[in-house]
C-alpha cells in the first residue's frame, strides 16, 4: 500500500507540472492582464510599455514560465495584483483556506447527514411516497443552478425575513479573537461563544446552497447501492441465519452499500470547490472560491495560478484518500 | 482479519484522549483578546457604521494608491494641507490655514495650523511637511513605476529626485515651525488644488521611517509593499487605523479622540468597510441590514432603493463621457469634417434622457460647468443627421466604415450602462449612413489594451475629475500628443498640447481662464479629437438612520460628519 501511495503521489507531481504549464500559457494568451488592471483609465501606451518591462511581462513566455517555476518551487507564488494587492498569493491562500474548509465541511455534513439516511430509507420503502418525493427533490437538487438557489435563499431568509445574515463570515463590528482562522473553532477555543454562533449562523445559508448537489448525488447513489445489496445472497443468508434486522442492516447492508457512497463523497469534495466559486460569490463569503472568481475578473495571475494548482492538488489527494479509505471499510481490499 | 474488540476499544479511547489533549493545549494558548471592561459599555455613544466596499484597499499608504476603494478609506485617516469644501470641488483650508504664492508663481507659502498631532503622538509641523514632500520626491526603483507613484507622476512629477526626468516639484523649506514653503519649477494651475488629493496627504515622519515606507520592490508580476503601507498608516485625520481583518474582509477605523479640530471630530465610534465585491450582493446586504450604505448603486436601482426607504444621495456630476476618435488608423477620421459629421450624427439629448440617470447633462465641452475655464457661450453640437450626411459627402466619406469599441463587464460612474449607450450612439451613426463594426471586450480583458494600442477607430471612455482645474480634464486627455486618441498623428496634436501647457503655466487666474475658455471652444470647433457626450451624476446610498453624509462631486466623502441613530 505504501508503494501504491508513493506512485500516486508521483503522478500528482506530473499532473501539477503539466497543469502549471498549460495554465501559465493560457492565462497569458488571454487579452488584458495585470497592466490594464493596475493602470486603468490613466494608462498611456508609454506607461503600459514601461510597466510591462518592469514586471518582466515583455520577456518570452518560456522565460517567464521558468522564472515562475523557480519561484514557485521555493514557495513563492508572487504577490496579488487585484484580489488583495500587496499580499502574497500564499498568504491569501492561507487566510482564505479555513473559510472554504468550514463551508465545505458543513455543506458536506448536511449532504451526508441527510443524503445517506434518506437514501437508505427510500430504498427500504421502494416506490413509497417517501421514496418518490425524495427522488424528485434530489432531481431538483441536481437541476437547480447553485447560484439561483443561493439568491433565492438569501432573498427569503436574509432580505425578507431577516432570520439569517446575508453575507460574509462574521458580523463586521463583532470583536472576535483570531487563532486558527476557523471562526467557529476560534470562538470555542477562546470561549467567545457568541463569535462561534455568529460564524455558524453566517454559514447556514451558503452551506445549504452548496450542499444541494452533493446531497442529491449521495442520496441517489446510496439508494441504488442499498437496493443492490438488499437483493444479494448474503443478505438472504444472514436473514435465514436468524440475525436480527438491526445487525443485518448495520453490518451487512449498510457497510457494503457504503463503498460506492464513499467514492462519491470523495469525488463530490472536488466538486464542492467548483460550487464554492458560485456560492461564495453570491454570499460575499471571503473564501477560496470568491478569490478564484475575483482573481479571474481582475486578471490577478499570481493568485489564480496558486489557487488553480492547489485545487488540482487537493482533488488528486482527496481521490487518493478515497482509495485508501476502501481499505478501512472493505476488509477484502485490506488483505490484498 | 478483524482486530479483537478490546484493542478496537482501546484505539478509540486513545484517539478520543488525543483529540481532547490537542483541544486543551490549543485552548490553553488561545486567549480571548477582548477588552471586556470598556468597549461594550462605551460602544453606543456614536455607534458603528458599516459601509459596503466593492474591493479591498490596495494599500493604506495613499501616496502609492490609485483607486477609489483605497482613497475612501485613507481619506478618513489622513489630512492634506488643503481639502475640498464638503459638497463641492472648491479648495478649503485643512492643515494649512492659509497660503499665498510668490508673484512669479514658483514659491508657495503655507501657514500651518499649530497644535496638530499625528496618531502616533508626534507633532505635525513645517518640518513634517517637508519630510513628506522629500519622501515622495525621493522614490527609487520600483517606487518610480507609473502604477505605484501614479499621482506624483501625473501631478508633481513626472521626474524624481534622481533627476532622470524633470519634475514640477523643486524643493521644500521650513523657515519656521508653522510655515512651509513649497518651490516648483514652473507655474501651474494645479496648486494648491492638488494638495487636497489623498495621495499628497501628510503622514507621520516617524512612522514613515520606522516602517520603511519607501521600501517598495518589484516582485514577480507585481510589487511588494513595506509594512507601513500594509499595517501602519499614520496620519492626522478624524479616524485612526483600527485593523484590517482579512479573514472576514473588513477594515475597521476608530475615532481619533485627539483630533485637532473639535468641529471636525468624528461622531461615529467606529467606521467599518466591509468588502462585498458583487454589486447585487451589496444591494442585498443593505436591504438585510448588514451594511449601512454602499457606493455607486446602479441608476436602474435608484427608484427601487428610494421606495424601500433608503436615501439615494446623488452627487453633482463631475465627470465626462466621450466617444474617442483615433487619429492613427482610419485616414478618413483625420478629416475634421468627418469628425464633425460624427458629432452631428449623435442625438445626445435623447441619449441623456433615455439612458442616463436623472441629473445627467449633455456635454458641450470636455469639462463640467463647475470647473474654472468652462466656456458658457459654447453650445452643444446639435443633432442633425442631414448635416452629418452632407459633411460626409463634402469629405468624400459617404462609404465611411468604422470599428466602434465598447466595454463589457464594467460600469463606470460616467458610464453606468455601456451596452445601451453604445446601442444608442451606434444607431445614430448608422442613420447617418456610417457603417459600424461593433467590437466588444471586457474592460480588463482586452478593452483598455486595444483602445490604448489604437486598435479602435471609435471608443467609449471617460474620466472623473480629481480636483477642480480644467487641466485635470483636458490636459489629462490631450496634454501629451502620445495619448489614446493618437493626436501625434494629426497636424494639430502638438499644437494642442503646447497650448494646454501654456494655459496651465499662466500665473494670472483671469488670463488663465480666458485661455481655457478659448481652448474649450477650439477643441470642439477646430480639433475635435473626441466627441463629448455627457456628464452623469453618480450616487451613493445609505439607510435611513445615517445622517450627515454630504455627497461630493469628487466622490470624496468625509465620514467624520456622519452619525447613526
Amino acid at each position: 500500500m505504501l508503494r501504491y501511495s508513493v506512485r500516486r503521489l508521483l503522478q500528482l507531481v506530473a499532473v501539477l507540472a503539466v497543469l502549471s504549464l498549460l495554465l501559465f500559457a493560457w492565462l497569458r494568451s488571454l487579452p488584458g492582464g495585470p497592466v490594464s488592471a493596475l493602470l486603468g483609465e490613466r494608462a498611456t501606451e508609454e506607461s503600459r510599455h514601461n510597466l510591462r518591462a518592469q514586471l518582466g511581462l515583455d520577456q518570452p513566455i518560456f522565460i517567464q514560465y521558468l522564472k515562475f517555476l523557480g519561484r514557485a518551487l521555493s514557495g513563492d507564488f508572487g504577490i496579488s495584483t487585484g484580489v488583495q494587492s500587496g499580499d502574497s498569493a500564499v498568504a491569501i491562500f492561507v487566510q482564505r483556506f479555513p473559510a472554504t474548509i468550514e463551508l465545505a465541511v458543513i455543506a458536506l455534513a448536511i449532504a451526508v447527514a441527510i443524503g445517506i439516511p434518506l437514501g437508505y430509507m427510500a430504498a427500504r420503502r421502494r416506490d413509497s411516497f417517501l421514496d418518490n418525493i425524495s427522488v424528485v427533490s434530489s432531481l431538483i437538487g441536481v437541476a437547480v443552478p447553485v447560484f439561483f438557489l443561493a439568491y433565492l435563499l438569501k432573498y427569503v431568509f436574509a432580505e425578507q425575513l431577516h432570520w439569517l445574515p446575508d453575507s460574509g463570515r462574521q458580523t463586521g463590528d463583532l470583536e472576535a479573537t483570531r487563532v486558527t482562522g476557523f471562526f467557529i473553532l476560534d470562538g470555542i477555543l477562546t470561549r467567545e461563544w457568541d463569535a462561534s454562533l455568529d460564524a455558524f449562523l453566517h454559514l447556514i445559508l451558503p452551506a445549504i446552497a452548496l450542499a444541494t448537489i452533493p446531497f442529491a448525488v449521495i442520496f441517489r447513489i446510496t439508494r441504488a447501492a442499498v437496493l443492490d445489496v438488499l437483493n444479494e445472497d448474503y443478505v438472504r443468508t444472514a436473514r435465514a441465519k436468524g440475525l436480527t434486522q438491526q445487525v443485518i442492516r448495520s453490518r451487512h447492508v449498510l457497510r457494503n452499500a457504503l463503498l460506492p457512497v464513499v467514492t462519491t463523497i470523495g469525488l463530490q469534495t472536488g466538486g464542492l470547490l467548483a460550487g464554492a466559486i458560485l456560492t461564495e460569490k453570491v454570499f460575499a463569503y471571503p473564501g477560496l472560491g470568491e478569490a478564484v472568481a475575483l482573481s479571474f475578473q481582475k486578471r490577478d495571475y499570481p493568485v489564480l495560478q496558486m489557487l488553480v494548482l492547489t485545487a488540482a492538488m487537493v482533488y488528486v489527494l482527496v481521490n487518493l484518500a478515497v482509495d485508501l479509505s476502501y481499505a478501512v471499510i472493505d476488509p477484502r481490499v485490506r488483505t490484498r | 482479519m478483524t482486530p479483537p474488540i478490546q484493542s478496537r476499544l482501546l484505539r478509540r479511547v486513545a484517539a478520543a484522549g488525543l483529540a481532547g489533549a490537542v483541544a486543551l493545549s490549543l485552548s490553553a494558548c488561545a486567549q480571548s483578546e477582548r477588552d471586556n471592561s470598556s468597549s461594550q459599555s462605551q460602544g453606543k455613544v456614536g455607534g458603528t457604521m458599516t459601509f459596503g466596499a466593492a474591493g479591498a484597499p490596495e494599500v493604506f499608504d495613499p501616496f502609492y494608491a490609485t483607486d477609489g476603494e483605497t482613497f475612501r478609506v485613507t481619506r478618513q485617516m489622513f489630512d492634506g494641507l488643503v481639502t475640498y469644501k464638503p459638497g463641492t470641488a472648491d479648495v478649503a483650508p485643512q492643515l494649512a490655514e492659509k497660503w499665498e504664492a510668490s508673484s512669479d508663481g514658483l514659491k508657495w507659502t503655507f501657514h500651518l495650523r499649530t497644535g496638530v498631532k499625528f496618531h502616533d503622538g508626534t507633532d505635525f509641523n513645517a518640518e513634517a511637511v517637508c519630510y513628506n514632500f522629500e519622501r515622495m520626491f525621493d522614490q527609487k526603483g520600483a517606487g518610480q513605476s507609473e502604477s505605484v507613484s501614479t499621482y506624483w507622476i501625473d501631478n508633481l512629477g513626472p521626474g524624481f529626485k534622481d533627476g532622470a526626468k524633470s519634475a514640477l516639484y523643486k524643493s521644500c523649506d521650513a523657515p519656521s515651525a508653522d510655515t512651509a514653503v513649497v518651490n516648483v519649477n514652473r507655474v501651474t494651475s494645479k496648486i494648491p488644488s492638488i494638495f487636497g488629493l489623498p495621495s499628497f496627504s501628510m503622514q507621520s515622519p516617524k512612522a514613515l521611517k520606522d516602517f520603511d515606507a519607501n521600501n517598495i520592490q518589484a516582485a514577480g508580476d507585481s510589487f511588494k509593499y513595506p509594512s507601513y503601507a500594509l499595517e501602519h498608516p499614520t496620519g492626522t485625520g478624524p479616524f485612526k487605523f483600527g485593523k484590517y481583518d482579512k479573514a472576514n474582509g473588513t477594515v475597521e477605523l476608530v475615532r481619533n479622540e485627539d483630533y485637532f479640530d473639535s468641529a471636525g471630530k468624528a461622531k461615529l465610534d467606529k467606521l467599518i468597510f466591509k468588502i462585498i465585491p458583487d454589486e447585487t450582493a451589496r444591494k442585498q446586504a443593505l436591504k438585510a441590514g448588514t451594511i449601512d450604505g454602499y457606493d455607486f448603486p446602479a441608476p436602474a436601482d435608484w427608484a427601487g432603493l428610494k421606495s424601500d426607504g433608503f436615501n439615494v444621495a446623488v452627487r453633482p456630476p463631475f465627470n465626462i463621457l466621450y466617444m474617442g476618435i483615433t487619429q492613427k488608423n482610419n485616414p478618413k477620421l483625420q478629416d475634421f469634417k468627418v469628425r464633425q459629421a460624427l458629432a452631428y450624427a449623435i442625438n445626445r439629448q435623447q441619449l441623456v434622457t433615455s439612458q442616463l440617470p436623472e441629473g445627467a447633462k449633455v456635454a458641450t465641452q470636455f469639462i463640467p460647468d463647475t470647473v474654472d475655464g468652462y466656456n458658457t457661450s459654447l453650445q452643444a453640437i446639435p443633432f442633425d443627421t442631414a448635416k452629418a450626411k452632407s459633411l460626409l459627402a463634402e469629405a468624400n466619406a459617404t462609404d465611411l466604415t468604422v470599428n466602434f469599441y465598447w466595454p463589457s463587464e464594467v460600469t463606470r460612474p460616467y458610464m453606468p450602462n455601456p451596452r445601451d449607450i453604445f446601442g444608442a450612439i451606434s444607431a445614430n451613426l448608422q442613420a447617418a449612413g456610417i457603417k459600424v463594426n461593433p467590437v466588444t471586450k471586457p474592460w480588463n480583458g482586452g478593452y483598455l489594451d486595444d483602445v490604448d494600442e489604437a486598435r479602435a477607430d471609435l471608443f467609449l471612455l471617460g474620466w472623473t475629475g480629481d480636483y477642480n482645474t480644467a487641466d485635470n480634464f483636458i490636459a489629462t486627455f490631450f496634454g501629451n500628443p502620445e495619448n489614446r486618441f493618437q493626436t501625434k498623428f494629426s497636424p494639430w496634436g502638438q499644437e494642442l498640447a503646447d497650448r494646454l501647457k501654456a494655459a496651465d503655466s499662466e500665473p494670472d487666474a483671469t488670463k488663465r481662464n480666458q485661455l481655457y475658455q478659448q481652448l474649450n471652444a477650439d477643441i470642439i470647433q477646430k480639433y475635435l479629437p473626441a466627441v463629448p457626450i455627457s456628464h452623469s451624476p453618480p450616487a451613493l446610498v445609505v439607510s435611513k438612520n445615517i445622517q450627515g453624509l454630504v455627497p461630493s462631486p469628487l466622490t470624496a466623502e468625509d465620514f467624520n460628519s456622519v452619525s447613526k441613530t
